[in-house]
Order: C-alpha cells, then sequence, then structure tokens
C-alpha cells in the first residue's frame, strides 16, 4: 500500500505552519528538520530523558513520541516560544543567573518542564519541583542548580 | 536500527463510527494508536512490526469520566494527568491515582492513557493491578455493538486478550464500592520517575478491628498478565492479622506467583519483594 507524507497544519511559537510529513514522523524531528527550530534536543529518543519537550495545547509532552499526524491542528510552543520578545521568561533568567545550564542539551527541556509546573503550582516545595523536573535527565547531574534556579524563579515570580 | 517512515500509517478518524468501520472493513490492517507513548518507542527502536495504525487520540467519544450512582467510567483515552486531577477518582479510586502518578513522569502522564495501557497489556502496566482489585469491567465497541467484559477476564495470555480485532475499549467502569476498604498501592522500580516496575502490588481490604472479612490484592510484573493472588485472599479471609497471618499468607504467595528473570530483575528478587510487600501492607493494616 502505498503511503504519501500528509499535509500537516498547526501553530508554532504562534505562527501558523503548514508542512509535510511522514504521518508517523516523529514532531521532535519536524520541528528541527523542517522548521529548524533546533533549540528541542533529542537526548535518548524513548521518552526518558526530557530533552524534547514541549507544549502540545499547553501541556508538556516529549516531542520524539509525538507522531506527526497527531500535532495536526495544534498549538505548540518550543523553547524558541517561551521568551516574549527579548524579554526572557523568569524561568529562563534564573537559569542564567544561577548556572542552571552546563553542557545545554537538557536546558530546553528542564526550562519548559519547569515553566509546566510553576504554571500548575507557583509555589511548589522542593519535593514538588523533583517530581516536576523527575521526567528530565541532566548527563552533567547538574540537578542542585537546576533546582535553585527553578526556586529563584518561583521567587521573582512573586 | 530506525523505522522506515514511509511504511507506516497513521490516519485521522473523524470521529468513532469512522474507526470502527475502518476496523472491521479491512480485518487486521489497522491496529489502535492512542498516546503512543509505548508504540512510538518501538517505532524509533525499528521494532514496530505492524504498519497501519488508526489514531483514537483525537475522539471525543473515548473522553470523559462520568459519574453515576454505581460506578465510574472513565473514557479510553482518559490520560494519567485527567486520572490523577479528578477529585471524584481521588477520592475513591486513590490506588489508580497513585499508579497514575507513578507511571512515567508529568510529559508521560499528559499523553499515556488508560485504554492505551490496558489494551497494550504489558505485566508491568502500573495501573493494571488497580483495576484488578477495583474489580473492573471493561466495554469494548464494534460496528457490531458494545459489549461488557470483566476485566479480570480481559488477558488471556502475554500480551494477549480477548478483544477482537475490530474491537476497540470504549471506556473502564469501576463500581462505586469502595468505602470501608482500607487501600495501598506501591510500585517497586530502579528509580521513583520514569522506571518501569520490577514489581508493583494494588491491594484493598474490609476488616472488623483486626479481623479481616475481606481481602483483595493483585501484582504487576510477576507474571506474563496482571495476577489476582486468589489463594492468598482466601487464605486471609476472616484471619486475625499477626504475625502467623502474615507468614502464612507470604507462604501462600510464593507458591502462587510466577515471575521471570528479565533485563529489569530477577525471578528471585520478584519473588522476595513480593512477599516484602504483602508483608508491609498487612502490617500496615494491623498497626492503624
Amino acid at each position: 500500500m502505498a503511503i504519501g507524507k500528509i499535509s500537516i497544519g498547526f501553530t508554532v511559537n504562534n505562527e501558523p505552519q503548514v508542512i509535510q510529513a511522514w504521518p508517523m514522523a516523529r514532531l521532535l524531528d519536524v520541528l528541527r528538520e523542517e522548521l529548524h527550530l533546533t533549540g528541542t534536543k533529542e537526548g535518548c529518543g524513548e521518552g526518558e530523558c526530557g530533552a524534547c519537550s514541549v507544549f502540545l495545547n499547553g501541556e508538556l509532552v516529549n516531542s520524539c513520541l509525538i507522531p506527526a499526524a497527531q500535532a495536526a491542528g495544534a498549538t505548540i510552543t518550543t523553547i524558541e516560544g517561551v521568551a516574549n520578545g527579548e524579554q526572557l521568561n523568569a524561568v529562563q533568567q534564573a537559569f542564567i543567573e544561577n548556572g542552571g545550564a552546563q553542557c545545554g542539551i537538557c536546558t530546553p527541556g528542564m526550562i519548559l518542564a519547569a515553566i509546566s509546573l510553576l504554571e500548575r503550582n507557583p509555589q511548589p516545595s522542593e519535593e514538588d519541583i523533583r517530581n516536576g523536573l523527575a521526567g528530565n535527565l541532566c548527563r552533567c547531574t547538574g540537578y542542585m542548580k537546576i533546582f535553585d534556579s527553578v526556586i529563584r524563579a518561583c521567587q521573582e515570580n512573586n | 536500527m530506525r523505522a522506515y517512515l514511509p511504511d507506516y500509517e497513521l490516519k485521522t478518524p473523524a470521529n468513532l463510527n469512522e474507526a470502527l468501520r475502518l476496523l472491521a472493513n479491512e480485518p487486521g490492517v489497522w491496529q489502535p494508536f492512542a498516546g503512543g507513548t509505548d508504540l512510538m518507542v518501538l517505532l524509533e527502536a525499528g521494532k514496530l512490526a505492524h504498519k497501519h495504525f488508526v489514531s483514537l487520540w483525537g475522539l471525543p467519544e473515548l473522553r470523559g469520566i462520568e459519574i453515576g450512582d454505581d460506578a465510574v467510567t472513565i473514557g479510553a483515552m482518559t490520560t494519567y494527568t485527567q486520572i490523577q486531577r479528578h477529585a471524584v477518582l481521588r477520592e475513591e479510586f486513590p490506588m489508580l491515582c497513585e499508579a497514575a502518578s507513578l507511571t512515567g513522569a508529568v510529559a508521560i502522564q499528559n499523553r499515556g492513557t488508560i485504554g492505551g495501557n490496558i489494551a497494550n497489556a504489558s505485566p508491568a502496566a502500573d495501573s493494571l493491578p488497580a483495576l484488578l482489585v477495583y474489580e473492573a469491567e471493561l466495554e469494548l465497541i464494534s460496528t457490531a455493538g458494545a459489549r461488557r467484559v470483566a476485566y479480570r477476564d480481559f488477558h488471556t495470555g502475554y500480551k494477549t486478550t480477548v478483544m477482537r480485532e475490530d474491537e476497540l475499549i470504549r471506556a473502564v467502569r469501576l463500581p462505586r464500592a469502595t468505602a470501608g476498604w482500607r487501600q495501598h498501592l506501591r510500585k517497586v522500580g530502579t528509580r521513583k520517575a520514569q522506571a518501569i516496575s520490577k514489581v508493583c502490588i494494588a491491594a484493598m481490604a474490609r476488616l472488623d478491628g483486626d479481623i479481616i472479612r475481606e481481602a483483595r490484592i493483585a501484582y504487576g510484573s510477576v507474571a506474563p498478565v496482571p495476577v489476582r493472588v486468589w489463594n492468598t485472599e482466601a487464605l486471609l479471609k476472616d484471619q486475625k492479622i499477626d504475625s502467623a497471618t502474615i507468614n502464612a499468607a507470604q507462604a501462600e504467595l510464593l507458591k502462587e506467583l510466577k515471575p521471570i528473570d528479565d533485563v529489569r530483575s530477577s525471578a528471585d528478587y520478584r519473588l522476595q519483594v513480593a512477599a516484602n510487600l504483602l508483608e508491609a501492607y498487612l502490617g500496615r493494616l494491623k498497626n492503624e
């Protein structure tokens, strides 16, 4: 059975896009290779590490596990879309000021997971922060500075 | 090696009837695809053998949690996040909410669905032991109509079920009969988040002082399917909780379970942990 690419329309970082993709192409690859949004990283490619996290209709997801066909019509936000123009998101700013990034591969996912947590829970306990970031791995093991950055972002938000 | 994407099809039906017609008209050709948290992993590893899928994710007929007088009905595409946040489920079915919170982490819980977890039929799935002890029923649907199947009869072997090729799980039905039962769920894995279970227990009991009137106990990851341990339950009925009862129950349990050695753990370790988890649960009942 011949299967063709399908046309998929969605909104990415507030811009409407239409792309051609295989239905089972990973959203991760569509974002990086079709839209050149390379802030979204690939770590494990199996939903364990969180490096490919994006917001899909406002919810944190692993973009390596989303087939393109299921992203049709969706509103997507990647790390490139969380700043407001030149104004960084409070979480981004806190990561810069508190050494929350080392090699940087996990950073986009960590920041999106932290933003997702603070939207649901603006005053997280340390345990809440650990749970909220439990799906994101840092191979540099810089977790303490990452947690510090999130705590700092909460303080900034107040 | 990665999958060759042009071989794979994922159709997005407009509604449930269209999905069911697709399954009925070309039997065996189409398989359901829910949140993708398991199938996409297989795809990336080049191990997704089936090629033609029907996406159920967007179908409203498979969503929503309905609260009836006698039962709660959870649509198959309800996510783990939605389960955890639901007030009635938290109050009456805390084991299911706990299992949902222990599956993967936030991003997985936003995509993983209860129906996908059941149909995927992994013996290591965290929500399935809870469904067994809640005596859940599944509503299966096809173009031929709907039927109900007791969840305990659903799995027929490793990753095999009674579901026909033309059927989907429409919903899970949980009887609202948990008042007065003491519920407990615990998962043992390599780490708290993301890890797949080595052993998982779901247990609930009705007590009269320190006498167990009725106990229901199920395990995941210790057999080809999630299992109720009927003989252990029978042994506990109308027994006083003391060390003799606990020892006898553990001995019975070890006769009932048939775990295997695999990449995540060994059979011996699983048996030991399963027995420890039973002791911990019964000990908690005794002390509370």
